[in-house]
């Protein structure tokens, strides 16, 4: 299983703005544990909020290495907060749209606006906001030591921005 | 025109309450961040960029809460910061009192220091600069 819950990035402002979409899918694995049909109730397959809560800190998190060119380790470090209006269903887009408030050497902080878009109608609606911090672990660390290579921003990360168009 | 004392705790309160999560209530002058109010190592950042965005102000690294002093194997033996460290807080933290803590100057004790008033104090010195 690949962990990048982003299908692509429609634009990347430095240190200012991420946009980036995940497709639904009934393909998915996880969407069929949860939740699966009990008793009476039919199953009642959606992206868990866990998951888009790990796609906004992937959004968030691409837009805070790239403002540094992904020389720093950016960890998510605190959900300030996440509420959710709607469920994401097979046959819809979610689109993540993370927005910088704060960037310096030690971390960042990000307010995330979440869409859901109807496949049908193209029309988007809201489906959560998620605002996250992010660590520069090797500047918060003292005494403690990483991997030298970046870890954080694997190739799959690397691939996601070649794919999106991003250099 | 210059924030009151009041006025500063007031807005210091709503940070806080926004940042940790926690009731307006709990936020008393006295409230330690970490042992009253559960506040963990990445609020200090949260803390810090919400009370600049406040107030408008500037706080740089190791500013509110200097963690250069502990760091410092010169100024630190056996758990208990140094004569030497002690001076060398109280110079980069002139916000904090830090007259109780010095009886028994243990790190780890170190955290008690930093409460609500103490917060208060900090922003106040930025706002006079």
């Amino acid at each position: 299983m690949r962990w990048i819950w982003l299908d692509r990035i429609l634009e990347l402002e430095r240190g200012q703005r991420c946009v980036a979409i995940k497709n639904v899918s009934a393909a998915e694995e996880v969407l069929h544990d949860h939740f699966p049909k009990t008793g009476n109730h039919p199953a009642l397959p959606v992206m868990p909020n866990t998951l888009i809560i790990e796609g906004m800190a992937q959004t968030a998190g691409i837009m805070v290495g790239h403002a540094r060119d992904f020389k720093e380790k950016v960890i998510l470090a605190k959900i300030n907060k996440a509420t959710f209006t709607d469920a994401a269903t097979p046959g819809t887009t979610i689109r993540h749209t993370a927005t910088m408030l704060n960037l310096d050497d030690r971390g960042a902080s990000c307010a995330g606006v979440v869409e859901l878009i109807d496949s049908a109608t193209g029309v988007a609606k809201p489906l959560a906001h998620i605002d996250l911090m992010f660590s520069h672990v090797d500047q918060n660390m003292q005494g403690i030591a990483f991997p030298e290579h970046n870890f954080v921003f694997t190739d799959q990360f690397m691939d996601l921005l070649a794919r999106s168009g991003i250099n | 025109m210059a924030l009151s004392e009041q006025e500063i705790f007031e807005q210091v309160q709503t940070v806080l309450v926004d940042a940790l999560g926690v009731d307006e209530d709990e936020v008393t002058p006295e409230a330690k961040l970490d042992a009253d109010l559960g506040a963990e190592s990445i609020d200090y950042l949260d803390i810090a960029f919400r009370l600049e965005k406040q107030f408008n102000i500037k706080i740089g690294e190791s500013e509110m809460f200097d963690q250069s002093v502990l760091n410092d194997p010169q100024y630190v033996q056996d758990g208990v910061v140094t004569p030497a460290g002690i001076a060398e807080l109280e110079a980069k933290m002139p916000h904090a009192d830090l007259s109780q803590w010095k009886q028994d100057p243990q790190v780890e004790k170190l955290g008690d220091v930093f409460d609500v008033q103490m917060l208060c104090k900090f922003v106040q010195s930025k706002l006079g600069e």
